[in-house]
């Protein structure tokens, strides 16, 4: 089975699944952190509508795990809060 | 940036969108087809894990695809996959131009879309009621759990509560009891005799009479119980969902003090309804209407035009009224779409096909007056709920900006307190805010108004500067078609 | 029947706010009337700006300095009498050039100011990513204003209306002003759907609307609607210190072209969305945001801050500022109808404006001599020109 890494783990996946549906069926349940209580979150409306589920993927913040299809060795990483601590002033 | 030319331009490939798009081309048009997933099918038709059929009515579902993939083998049709419409605008007299952001690998591209008419049918959304805790992970929509089980074969959880009202609760349930998740009970809110008149006015509508055996029968064999007149009211866990509170309501929807049981769970599917997507048709300038729900839907004559010429539209962005609705409303649409691009007068439907789009009508309506939601749900908030998922506004900040800065309307609200404001725009919070607020307020929500104020977002989806900074180009001739798969 | 107050304010905006807030300070019982609700006309499609690096040496810049000031103690006070602020932060400005040509203008401009008490500290090329790293490499140069400061300005608004209602000031939103209550000449009161209020004095802070109030006392008041276009991104971590725009902002702003102008605008908000201006085109009353204004400015924003070009627009907002031919804001006695003050036409610096407008008007209002000269402002100067 192919597998993507998350936090540096593998994550397995499915032909067709997206980022977000392999995550959760790893048992994964969040992957973002919010700006301001430090809530976890995870998928929500599945559908792109709500953007709970962002998350950082090959270094790019904010994108939603319910729409990104999942790759070979895609490096995903929980979102904390906005993201882009490197661009932090 | 690519600027397409086509006659016709729909915008979702839901089973509207879909109908639209190859009755259009079989009246001859030139269509692009625009939508968000890589396959068409919208939230209705969803493709099974590994590119499989959709399970759910697979019939209709093949003979719209089969006429999809004819008129993309014709060349008539373009579809446009993993592309969002993020703003539109019509000139008088001009071609309709869609501005678009396709989603690639590593990011996003721009591309344009001018058409001679423009068929909108981008659906609609859960509604989901907030309340304590529904911001812990494992509380998702009914529509995600079906997502997650349809689409990707991903079980939501291993102990379910299907929650909310609505005909949608029961399909979801079957299918999550059906694919071996634990079911433990679907709580409608509602006081069943709903069900009773629901049902009743589907007399006409056989197919839903037999969907409705199938589910009770499904839930009977896996033995879930439906209780009645009980709602989620809160959810536990520390960082996901442990159980949740349930709680009977009185007929207002007002829980019931002593009435409550903790039910242990891993995963919470809610739903109240649906959200039609309005923004491009506010954009654009549509007249709306009060929809079979009371909330605004676009207001449409009998082939689908709206008040603006030039943009049609169908489905549940009309009113929602399911899918079957949706198939008729976008045939319709589509032939009405070619003549209009060819600046020829639609021809009106078939007079069977406008009794049977009227029979599918009134069922909806039917539906939804058998499910009003009733606005004593906030009696089951507390201060700290969050009202606003992105911005993390509480209950007590919108009640906050009533009481003490003087908001008496949903946009004040948001503007007072940033609720709406954030990654949504408020398309999950914003039922939940106008309620709050007219029950601050001390007064009724007004479905249509209320919804209607917040309801407007110039910006249809969030779009990269770097996207938008990108000036129009000259129209260039269609791409090649595109089937979709991942971009 | 409650007894008639001394003072009605028509409009709920950011500058009827600190009118009402400032009159109940000095004991004035105060009721404020808008035909909508708080802050949802001028005020609620602003940016809260509170700027003294746009301005030329002369009265604007004098009510800026005065109102930059009465801001930290308005604020102060707000946040003890309401236990809520406004987000009021002495964030600073830097004004860029891309132009090498362009430099000496700007910085002459600034020594003009500086004669007047404004703090601006000229910026080389080299130090411009000291103070806000994110900005393209390749400016020319720029100036620092360490005053310029930044308030949402809705909030500003309900805030002061809640801090004038403790002092016994009422708030009546969604009643509209349909005429004014005379006897003689002087204004006595104005007349609402819901019936006559009678007042001591009547301060018409309406905004963009304010010609069309002043036009129900007989007054002909020449305030025109300019349209600005604001583009709202996503939430961001701290990228953006400053209000940061570009050096042509000045010259649009003074401008009498009825074209589209726009210039780069870009600053944080306390939300973590970036704002980016601010475009100005006089088209009358037309809300809608046509896509050219908008590329426009994403493109100038991303000019400045190629950072911005991966980051997502979340939503855009029109609203018009109110503005005179000589760009000059209205505030004081109208010597034409006795008992009616303005307090208008502050075109976009309304919320920079607005705390000075109502200091000086709560000092005219209780019989004393303003701080300021409000010669430059007085009402009639338009019928005097055109004589």
């Amino acid at each position: 089975m192919s597998s993507f890494e998350f936090d540096g783990s593998p994550v397995p996946f499915a032909e067709g699944q997206t980022v977000g549906a392999a995550l959760w069926a790893h048992g994964i349940r969040s992957w973002r952190t919010t700006r301001f209580a430090g809530s976890p979150r995870g998928l929500f409306c599945g559908i792109g509508v709500c953007f709970d589920c962002l998350v950082e993927i090959e270094g790019r913040p904010d994108r939603r795990a319910c729409l990104e299809p999942a790759a070979e060795n895609l490096d995903v990483r929980t979102q904390i809060g906005a993201g882009r601590a490197d661009h932090q002033v | 940036m690519p600027t397409t030319r086509c006659d016709v331009a729909v915008v979702g490939a839901g089973p509207a969108g879909a109908a639209a798009a190859v009755t259009a081309a079989r009246s001859g048009a030139r269509v692009v087809l625009v939508d968000a997933e890589a396959r068409p099918g919208g939230q209705y038709w969803r493709h099974g894990p590994g590119g499989g059929q959709p399970a759910e009515h697979v019939h209709q579902w093949r003979e719209l695809n089969r006429r999809l993939e004819q008129a993309l083998a014709s060349g008539r049709l373009v579809h446009l996959s993993r592309s969002r419409v993020w703003r539109v605008d019509a000139a008088p007299a001009g071609p309709v131009r869609a501005q678009i952001v396709r989603s690639v690998r590593g990011g996003e591209e721009a591309a344009t879309v001018e058409a001679g008419a423009l068929v909108l049918a981008p659906g609609a959304h859960d509604r989901v009621l907030p309340f304590p805790g529904w911001d812990l992970p494992g509380v998702v929509t009914a529509g995600a759990a079906q997502a997650l089980l349809k689409e990707h074969g991903v079980l939501a959880g291993s102990r379910a509560v299907v929650a909310g009202t609505g005909p949608f609760l029961l399909p979801v349930a079957t299918a999550l009891a059906e694919a071996g998740t634990r079911v433990v009970e679907v709580d409608e809110a509602g006081d069943g005799r709903g069900w009773a008149r629901g049902w009743r006015a589907a007399a006409g509508s056989p197919r839903k009479i037999a969907d409705g055996a199938r589910y009770g029968a499904l839930l009977a064999r896996h033995r879930v119980p439906v209780h009645l007149r009980n709602a989620v009211v809160a959810a536990h866990g520390d960082d996901r969902l442990e159980s949740v509170t349930v709680a009977r309501l009185d007929d207002r929807w007002r829980p019931l003090p002593g009435t409550t049981r903790e039910v242990t769970c891993d995963v919470a599917a809610v739903s109240y309804g649906f959200v039609a997507r309005l923004e491009l048709a506010l954009h654009l300038g549509c007249a709306t209407t009060p929809g079979p729900d009371g909330a605004p839907a676009v207001e449409v004559d009998a082939v689908g035009r709206t008040s603006v010429p030039g943009v049609l539209a169908a489905g549940e962005v009309t009113g929602i009224g399911g899918a079957d609705l949706a198939l008729v409303q976008g045939a319709l649409a589509g032939t009405a779409a070619a003549a209009v691009a060819a600046g020829r007068e639609p021809a009106p439907p078939h007079p069977a096909v406008a009794a049977r789009r009227e029979r599918m009508a009134s069922f909806a309506a039917a539906m939804h007056r058998a499910h009003p939601v009733a606005d004593g749900w906030t009696g089951w908030l507390t201060d700290d709920t969050v009202a606003c998922r992105c911005e993390e506004v509480r209950v007590a900040d919108v009640r906050e900006a009533v009481t003490e800065l003087g908001a008496t309307d949903p946009r004040t609200v948001k503007l007072l307190t940033r609720a709406g404001m954030g990654w949504c725009q408020g398309r999950i919070c914003g039922p939940a805010i106008a309620a709050i607020t007219a029950d601050a307020t001390g007064r009724a929500l007004d479905p249509y108004a209320d919804l209607l104020g917040s309801a407007a977002r110039p910006v249809a989806i969030p779009v990269p500067l770097g996207i938008v900074a990108v000036a129009d180009a000259t129209p260039s001739p269609p791409p090649v078609p595109d089937s979709g798969g991942s971009s | 029947m409650e007894s008639s107050p001394d003072v009605a304010v028509v409009g709920a905006g950011v500058v009827g706010a600190a009118v009402a807030l400032a009159a109940a300070r000095r004991g004035l019982s105060v009721v404020v009337l808008d035909r909508g609700p708080v802050a949802g006309g001028t005020t609620g499609a602003g940016e809260g700006n509170l700027l003294v690096s746009d301005k030329e040496p002369g009265p604007e810049l004098d009510l800026a300095l005065l109102s930059l000031r009465l801001w930290a103690e308005v604020s102060d006070h707000v946040v003890s009498a309401t236990g809520g602020g406004f987000e009021f932060e002495p964030k600073g400005g830097l004004v860029v050039s891309a132009d090498t040509a362009a430099l000496p203008a700007l910085h002459d401009l600034a020594a003009r100011q500086r004669a007047t008490g404004v703090d601006a500290i000229e910026v080389r090329a080299t130090d411009l990513r000291t103070h806000e790293p994110h900005l393209a490499p390749d400016l020319a140069g720029g100036v620092l204003y360490p005053q310029d400061s930044q308030v949402q300005p809705m909030l500003a608004a309900a805030r002061m209306l809640q801090a004038a209602r403790r002092l016994g000031a009422r708030i009546r939103t969604r009643e509209a002003v349909t005429g004014f209550l005379r006897s003689g000449d002087r204004v006595v009161g104005v007349r609402t759907a819901s019936g006559d209020v009678a007042a001591g004095a009547v301060v018409n802070a309406a905004g963009t609307w304010s010609g069309e109030v002043a036009a129900l006392a007989g007054i002909e008041l020449p305030i025109l609607p300019r349209r600005g276009v604001i583009l709202v991104t996503q939430p961001l971590p701290p990228m953006i210190r400053h209000k940061v725009y570009a050096a042509e902002y000045v010259a649009d702003v003074a401008s009498d072209d009825a074209g589209l102008e726009s210039s780069a605008v870009v600053e944080g908000t306390r939300a973590g969305t970036v704002l980016v201006g601010a475009s100005r085109e006089r088209v009358g009353f037309r809300r809608e945001m046509p896509l050219p204004v908008v590329r426009r400015l994403a493109a100038q924003a991303v000019r400045l801050f190629p950072v911005l070009a991966d980051v997502s627009l979340l939503r855009s907002y029109a609203g018009f500022r109110p503005y005179c031919p000589d760009h000059l804001p209205v505030v004081g006695a109208d010597p034409r109808a006795p008992g009616l003050l303005h307090a208008c036409g502050h075109e976009g610096a309304g919320v920079g404006l607005a705390t000075g407008t109502g200091h000086l008007l709560a000092q005219v209002l209780a019989g004393v001599e303003p701080d300021l000269d409000l010669r430059p402002f007085r009402p009639e100067r338009f019928a005097e020109v055109t004589v």
